[in-house]
């Protein structure tokens, strides 16, 4: 026990390492949606751990010890393996849509991948199978390991690359492994094994082959296909890793929304790609504005037709362009904010010669906060709040279950950007245009529901919409604008043969002239979202144009059910790139997790030989279900409401999922203590705790929202300690439930011990898609009041089961 | 000796079989292509029924595509060839050469050789085509090859196609195949008045839409954005 239980720490701290490692790299060698996919799967390791345990429970049973240390070893050593042999799978994610043979390399992914974990769940289910004596102790292990390891391999990642961090990480059930392996019955074997492992990455045999494998479809790996391209500069940390690109022969050229009647080049670019894509230029500056003059052709440059000398907000810095554009149409002070401390270190000191030493001038002022998080705590109000073509870095970049998220365009969002706009100020956003258009309608959709939140009765006084062939730029002014704002738009787009999708008194005629689209799809989109039927034009339109709020901030989903079955018929005739993959992929992902789930988990449990009480299967297996979606549902849901009150998404990952772990290995491990002073009192255990998480719960989706508005003005530190303190007493009694079932299952089945294991490993992988799912259809709150719900039924389940922990 | 003349008979009788096997795979795509293009009515902007389907039943097409993938070359999607690029689905060519408007005496500008499959589509159709491939090892696999098929009207050459190809400008019509965030202005100084500009815009295996450039005889330009399928994004009237 003295070394079973910080092996079982180890174990799980690496478990949850690689898990978070993998997330960054697959996000860097594939794409965002698939490393979150291909990850989903790879936990059902946890599920089909506790099968394997249970078919040969017996003879684990007498070699515990030897097992234990067998499967970390076997972890530590498939963590690198599989890290190298699963990027250099032959998958092509974009050819999905084309060739079902990529269905069978993504498959083999998820087989890869699936190794590790399966090992690293062995370890943890295995102790909590034959040292059942210990189990809230095991459990609290596991669940502070895993916030220990959440929060050291978030740490790992700013101070060393990602490889570097996987040499760090599989450390950990290394050393687990020579723990346990001291006293057990085959101890040569295996710490000679484990000697020689430690050899073969000293001797740096590994480390060649732990280089990424970037697609080759992907932005960095196009732009080093050009001739006499080369990799300058490399930053990594959790918010992305940024590879700089030098192309002298063919020059980088990145001017998103530039007028085709333009006289003017952009001039010499850095590259800057943050996970092998999305570009963001630096652009080479010598003090010259009339070297920039491309700048005042882009759609992005509308507000500035409006306004003279103003300050400005930029949110989303990048690498600088927005900062330039301000400077070239002479504002007073431009305040940029950028998220990534390693990309304004890039225009700040590392090329800050090429970049024209653009921060060090005296009107620009830089901020290294997230863009939402800023807003709320400034008191500055300002002419025009800036945001060009940005993504927000979701908290999934962090590795947490979530994906397409977005705080920045949501009502309440964009509500807050218009009060720090000073009266006649303006919000400017732009946004990659797509036909038929999508997030610009819905950009203009969101400004509109937040004018109107505003008391605002007439928002299309207050919004112009410009657009060229692939930007669009959306314009919110702060009052009507004037009948001089108007000609001044209009000269602006018509000089540069940009069409205007709507600005005050437009007329059809106007609206679809230089760009031509077979139909004025923004013009009438925007018009029938000013119009009463609005409601009726959001119903009818074939993608998911309905505001997105605080409570459901999928900006970036589209996906209509409806529309599925003529974008998969229009596949051939080009129609591929109307289909939204990433909703479909997390259904996908859901599916295929519950068939998994059916052959690994539901199928051997129904065929073997049950050594344990009648109803013990379909009742306890039902607990551990629940309590497998319960515990992640409210998990995620808090995750992401901390998101937005400690607005980073990488602090709120690290300080949330951590808090909820560690809190609930305290709680875990304080159940028996509890149980037994509440059944002396002659109060059953699980209600007392089910009850009170649905209290907390329920106190704080009511009192949350008015709580960080009061405090979001303090401190990062201040306010990582009231979050802190506000999950403890929530995670304590969620930590509770599972301890609390599986001693039940000691007692009076231990044979099904394994078995729960499995089913809650199983669940937690369903759930992580399915809380996404539904937060994207009814909000958070209803994630967490259903939530809620579950935690009810299984507490009913264990009442009625007779449960009693005085005779444990 | 007899065991030779064996063996070359086979062989070559093998690569018949197959150049027949590909003959007809050829014509199967071409019948699916017709059978989208009377599909289309209603829409003059996405017909493809012109001479490009014409030209496309002439061009080998599996000649131009690495052997790994020969297997899928009259398939109608996009194939990888290499170095991240890819050779576009059969009927986006079609509707790109379409749009062009080609004519037997035009000289077309290509930007972006890839494959030189567009470049061979073009080549049956107009006088001559210059294409400009800006990697290294594409830009001799397709010249190589395009000499192969014995195609005497192309010229390609290796560099960056933002500044065009001066020297035999200016164009009848102009192809951007490389991916960029604007439209080059020294490529619209190129075209023609009344000529036409396509430009395909969306990742390697989606187009999202083709982007018109046509210059007027007066040199304006007005774009258009055309969407390759006929999608109306609303449910019922509007």
């Amino acid at each position: 026990m003295r070394r079973l239980l910080p092996a079982t720490l180890l174990v799980s701290a690496g478990a949850i390492g690689y898990e978070l490692l993998l997330m960054r790299t697959l996000s860097i060698v594939q794409w965002h949606h698939f490393a979150y996919m291909i990850i989903s799967l790879a936990l059902l390791g946890y599920g089909a751990s506790g099968t394997f345990i249970a078919l040969f429970r017996h003879r684990l049973e007498a070699r515990f010890g030897a097992a234990f240390a067998a499967s970390a070893l076997l972890f530590s050593i498939t963590m690198l393996v599989c890290f190298a042999l699963g990027q250099r799978l032959p998958f092509n994610a974009l050819e999905i849509v084309w060739d079902p043979q990529q269905l069978a390399y993504l498959s083999l992914i998820y087989l890869v991948f699936f190794v590790p974990f399966f090992f690293a769940a062995l370890c943890i289910g295995l102790a909590l199978t034959c040292r059942r004596a210990e189990i809230s102790r095991i459990y609290f292990f596991d669940l502070f390991g895993a916030g220990l390891g959440a929060v050291f391999v978030i740490a790992a990642m700013f101070a060393v690359t990602v490889q570097n961090a996987l040499l760090l990480l599989l450390a950990l059930p290394l050393t687990a492994s020579a723990l346990m392996a001291l006293r057990s019955s085959a101890r040569v074997p295996l710490i000679a094994a484990q000697l020689a492992w430690l050899a073969l990455i000293f001797a740096g045999v590994p480390h060649r082959h732990l280089d990424l494998q970037v697609s080759e479809y992907k932005g960095l790996s196009q732009a080093l296909q050009v001739l006499d391209s080369r990799v300058i500069g490399v930053s990594s940390s959790p918010l992305g890793l940024l590879t700089v690109v030098e192309s002298p022969t063919v020059a980088i050229r990145h001017a998103p929304g530039l007028s085709f009647n333009t006289r003017h080049i952009p001039p010499d670019q850095l590259g800057v790609f943050t996970d092998g894509d999305s570009l963001s230029a630096i652009t080479r500056f010598d003090g010259e504005l009339d070297s920039l003059a491309y700048l005042a052709d882009v759609t992005a440059a509308l507000p500035y037709a409006l306004l003279g000398e103003p300050d400005v907000l930029v949110l989303g810095a990048g690498g600088g362009n927005d900062v330039l554009l301000g400077l070239f149409h002479g504002a007073n002070s431009i305040d940029a904010v950028e998220l990534n401390p390693q990309m304004t270190e890039l225009v700040e000191k590392t090329y800050a010669e090429f970049a024209g030493f653009l921060y060090d001038d005296p009107r620009v002022t830089v901020y290294t906060k997230e863009a939402r998080g800023f807003v709320a705590q400034t008191d500055s109000q300002y002419d025009l709040i800036h945001i060009g073509l940005l993504d927000s870095v979701s908290a999934a970049g962090a590795g947490v279950h979530s994906l397409n998220e977005s705080y920045i365009y949501t009502v309440e969002a964009i509500r807050e950007y218009l009060e720090h706009t000073a009266p006649g100020g303006v919000l400017a956003i732009t946004r990659w245009l797509k036909l038929p258009p999508r997030d610009s309608l819905k950009l203009v959709a969101t400004a509109i529901a937040a004018l109107r939140s505003m008391g605002v009765s007439d928002p299309g006084q207050q919004l112009a919409v410009i657009r060229s062939w692939n930007t669009s730029t959306v314009l919110v002014k702060d009052g009507a604008l004037t009948a001089d704002d108007v000609d001044a738009i209009r000269e602006f787009a018509h000089s540069r043969s940009f069409d205007t999708a709507w600005v005050p008194g437009i007329g059809a005629s106007d609206a679809n002239r230089f760009n031509i689209l077979d139909q004025a799809y923004l013009y009438d989109g925007t018009v029938a979202l000013l119009s009463e039927q609005a409601n009726e034009f959001v119903e009818r339109y074939k993608f998911y144009v309905a505001p997105a709020t605080d409570n459901r901030p999928y900006y970036f989903h589209f996906f209509k059910w409806a529309t599925l079955p003529e974008v998969i018929a229009l596949r051939k005739v080009g129609g591929a790139a109307l289909i939204e993959w990433g909703y479909l992929i997390l259904i996908a992902t859901l599916v295929q997790a519950a068939i998994a789930g059916l052959v690994l988990i539901v199928l051997p449990l129904w065929r073997v030989e049950r050594d344990w009480p009648a109803g013990t299967t379909s009742r306890m297996g039902s607990y551990f279900l629940l309590l497998g979606f319960a515990f992640l549902f409210v998990e995620m849901a808090f995750i992401q409401k901390f998101i937005l009150f400690l607005s980073h998404p990488l602090y709120a990952v690290a300080v949330v999922l951590s808090a909820f772990l560690i809190f609930a290995g305290l709680g875990s491990a304080g159940s028996a203590c509890l149980a037994r002073r509440l059944e002396a009192r002659g109060r059953s255990p699980i209600v007392a705790v089910a009850g009170g998480i649905a209290l907390l719960s329920v106190l704080y989706v009511t009192l949350l929202p008015l709580l960080f508005k009061r405090l979001i003005g303090y401190g990062d530190l201040t306010r990582i300690v009231i979050s802190v303190v506000m999950i403890a007493p929530l995670a304590f009694s969620m930590g509770m439930p599972f301890p609390l079932g599986l001693k039940h299952v000691a007692r009076t089945a231990p044979a099904f011990i394994p078995w729960a294991w499995g089913i809650n490993g199983f669940a937690s992988v369903m759930s992580a898609v399915l809380a996404t799912l539904l937060a994207i259809e009814f909000g958070f709150t209803f994630v967490v009041l259903f939530a809620l719900l579950l935690y009810g039924i299984a507490a009913k389940i264990l009442t009625s089961s007779g449960y009693s922990s005085l005779s444990v | 000796m007899k065991v030779l003349a064996c063996l070359l008979l086979f062989v070559s009788g093998v690569a018949c079989a197959a150049e027949a096997d590909y003959a007809l795979a050829r014509a199967a795509l071409i019948d699916e292509l017709e059978l989208y293009a009377r599909q289309a009515h209603g829409r003059d902007d996405i017909r493809i029924d012109g001479p490009a389907l014409a030209a496309m039943a002439r061009v080998k097409r599996h000649k131009l595509v690495p052997a790994s993938e020969r297997r899928f070359a009259y398939r109608n999607r996009p194939l990888p060839i290499g170095y991240g690029q890819t050779i576009s689905q059969p009927y986006i060519v079609a509707l790109m050469t379409e749009l062009i408007e080609p004519d037997g005496d035009d000289v077309v500008l290509e930007v972006g050789t890839g494959s030189g499959y567009q470049a061979a589509v073009l080549a049956e159709l107009v006088k001559h085509v210059y294409s400009i491939e800006i990697i290294a090892a594409l830009a001799i696999r397709a010249e190589q090859d395009l000499r192969e098929l014995g195609y005497q009207n192309i010229t390609t050459r290796l560099g960056d196609g933002y500044y065009g190809w001066e020297e035999h400008g200016p164009f009848d019509a102009i192809v951007v195949t490389a991916a960029a965030t604007h439209v080059p202005p020294p490529l619209i100084a190129q075209l023609k008045p009344g000529g036409r500009m396509v430009i395909p815009v969306g990742s390697r295996f989606m187009t999202q839409q083709l982007l018109l450039l046509e210059k007027t005889d007066k040199g304006e330009v007005i774009t258009r954005q055309i969407a390759p399928v006929r999608f109306v994004p609303l449910t019922g009237e509007h």
